[in-house]
């Protein structure tokens, strides 16, 4: 649904790094983790498309105002990277974007007592922290293999931790938890009876879906596209499903079909 | 005062406004439904429809750019039968005009398609994609030469008993020409315009954005180019226009009524505001309210130079 929402706070929790919280429609109480959000970050034309952001947290709060029940909200996780999202940093309490919400297909939560593994690059925490919330309100065994270039890019761990998940970390550089990627952190672990989430840079994607395949754990991965429409209609944001050639094409729209597939889904290089 | 008359009849078919859906960008209707009434609407076009399945180009195949955006999908569409048995159940059971776009690779797949439409219930019309610069065969060489052109159009009008509408590219030197060679050809509507060939480059990669390389440029800052082109083609050809290009609100689109387009196609605003040719319709609404007018079509060409 399109909705007009009020941004009720908006602060850098990382350089460059922003976590946006805004009123949401009651809809999106019943929404599930990995699905994302359209926004439109002015009424100008420049720029001109909306921007997608995964669901980085639901929940509801009771506004200061006399009399106010309580309301849903919804937040994001962004890094500034272009002009959009530069723009979408200068928002302040009260001002006023419009959303499309809830788009997409989430993660599958997948039977009660395995333990689930989420694996997240960079702003790729931002849904799986959405999905930790809820695995550990089912009373799920949750561990997350969080990585990143330095120390400024793996974000909101302690809320991770104050979930109750286990956390393992590593950095390019070494300048928080292990030196290296973190997916050689989460090969040492990986066994059966594991379910892996991951969401992240296409490279770290690629490396999960194939070390999933060689281990044969269940892996589902939320990926990303560039989006003009969000709904399906623009084929813009297309990927190569599994069994696609040029001869029989299989192009799968992220937007609708997705963003998250299960990895065999989908053609890794 | 009694609300304005904003009905209109573009090649026989009664549309109850003139706020249509432009091809390519709305899917085949149902991806929209949560977001606006379909029914308050003047007609819809689906995305364009070739003979077999279309993958389509790779990708990336959008990028945004000030104030428009470039695309270079390449056609992917589900092809002609899986429309028909797949997406048009659907669309017949809403109550508002459906037009189906279609493109071939060759000049006999035109003709053939626009057959297998014949005789189809719950399709109103036709409107032939001669203009598309995402593909490489076909399109753009009937869209280019006028010779062409006529060529494809009359081979498609002896194929179909439908509402024939023919899409028309920017991307020549003389649009009128084109418009003309059409209207020979035994077109009942024109539609301008498509999307004009652009390019986007990344100058850390020192790549183009897109994989195709260039891609149609859409959105605001396509529209002077396609007002322009709509009034060229007004004065010249006595067929009923449909405006296309960079609508994003009632005003945008009444100012192309004025330059003679008889409709319009709501294309780009769609991906910003889902309900986009919804609003534009009660926009123009309004607009003839807040005037004193009665009736959009007093207003179709009425532009005073
Ligand atoms: C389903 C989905 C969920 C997403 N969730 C999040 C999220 O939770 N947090 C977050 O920070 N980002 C997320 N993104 C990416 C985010 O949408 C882009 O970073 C944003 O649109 C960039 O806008 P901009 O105007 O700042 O950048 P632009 O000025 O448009 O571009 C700047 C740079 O960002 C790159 N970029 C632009 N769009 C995308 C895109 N869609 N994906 C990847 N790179 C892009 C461009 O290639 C360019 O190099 C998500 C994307 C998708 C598709
Ligand atoms: C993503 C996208 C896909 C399109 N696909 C088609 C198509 O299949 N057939 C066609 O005739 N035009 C197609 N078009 C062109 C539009 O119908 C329209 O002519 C153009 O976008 C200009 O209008 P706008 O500025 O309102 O978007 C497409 C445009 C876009 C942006
Ligand atoms: S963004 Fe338009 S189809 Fe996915």
């Amino acid at each position: 649904m399109q909705f007009k929402s009020m941004v009720i706070s908006n602060v850098e929790v990382s350089p460059n790094y922003f976590r946006m919280r805004m009123t949401a429609p009651q809809e999106l109480s019943s929404s599930v983790p990995g699905q994302f959000v359209m926004l439109k970050v002015n009424d100008a034309i420049d720029p001109l498309l909306r921007r997608p952001f995964g669901l980085f947290d639901v929940g509801s709060f009771v506004p200061e105002y006399a009399g106010c029940g309580a309301q849903v909200y919804c937040e994001i996780l962004y890094k500034v990277v272009g002009k959009g999202t530069k723009l979408l940093s200068t928002l302040h309490h009260g001002d006023l974007v419009d959303l499309l919400v809830p788009l997409g297909k989430g993660f599958q939560m997948g039977p009660a007592g395995e333990e689930k593994v989420l694996v997240g690059g960079g702003v790729g925490l931002a849904p799986l922290y959405y999905l930790a919330k809820q695995l550990k309100e089912r009373g799920e065994k949750v561990r997350l293999f969080a990585g990143g270039r330095n120390r400024d890019d793996v974000l909101c761990i302690t809320e991770f931790e104050r979930l109750g998940v286990e956390t393992y970390v590593a950095t390019d550089d070494g300048t928080l938890g292990e030196r290296g990627f973190v997916t050689q952190v989460l090969e040492r672990h990986l066994a059966s009876g594991m379910r892996i989430f991951a969401c992240g840079p296409t490279p770290m994607l690629n490396a999960v879906a194939k070390m999933s395949e060689k281990h044969g754990v269940p892996c589902q991965v939320s990926m990303e596209a560039y989006m003009a429409c969000g709904v399906g209609a623009c084929l813009g944001c297309v990927m190569k499903g599994a069994n696609h050639s040029d001869e029989t094409p299989d192009y799968r729209c992220v937007c609708k079909d997705g963003p998250v597939f299960d990895s065999f889904e989908l053609q890794w290089s | 005062m009694q609300r304005p008359d904003m009905s209109v009849v573009l090649a026989g078919i009664t549309m109850r406004n003139p706020v249509m859906t432009a091809s390519g960008t709305f899917g085949y209707g149902a991806e929209f439904a949560d977001y606006l009434d379909l029914e308050s609407i003047g007609a819809m076009v689906t995305k364009g429809l070739s003979l077999k399945p279309k993958a389509g180009n790779p990708t990336p195949r959008i990028v945004e750019t000030p104030g428009g955006m470039l695309n270079a999908i390449g056609l992917q569409n589900v092809g002609i039968d899986t429309f028909i048995e797949q997406k048009l159940p659907y669309l017949k059971d809403v109550n508002t005009p459906v037009i189906a776009n279609l493109y071939g690779n060759t000049l006999e797949e035109y003709g053939e398609v626009a057959s297998r439409l014949d005789g189809l219930a719950g399709v109103a019309g036709i409107e032939v994609n001669i203009s598309c610069p995402n593909v490489k065969q076909g399109g753009i060489v009937f869209g280019t030469d006028p010779g062409a052109a006529k060529e494809v159009v009359s081979l498609v009008k002896r194929n179909t008993s439908k509402p024939l509408i023919v899409k028309l590219s920017p991307n020549v030197t003389d649009v009128v020409l084109m418009a003309k060679a059409c209207a020979d050809a035994g077109a009942d509507a024109l539609s301008l315009i498509n999307t004009l060939t652009g390019m986007a480059i990344d100058l850390e990669r020192r790549r183009p954005v897109l994989a195709n390389v260039t891609g149609g440029l859409s959105g605001p800052a396509i529209k002077p180019v396609a007002l322009r082109m709509v009034w060229q083609v007004a004065k010249a050809v006595k067929l009923p226009l449909i405006g296309i290009g960079g609508i994003m609100n009632g005003r945008d689109a009444l100012e192309f009524m004025l330059a003679g387009a008889t409709a319009v196609q709501v294309g780009t605003a769609s991906f910003l505001d889902p309900s986009a040719a919804q609003r534009i319709a009660q926009e123009m609404e309004q607009y003839l309210v807040d005037n004193g007018i009665d009736s959009v079509r007093s207003l179709i060409g009425a532009l005073e130079v």
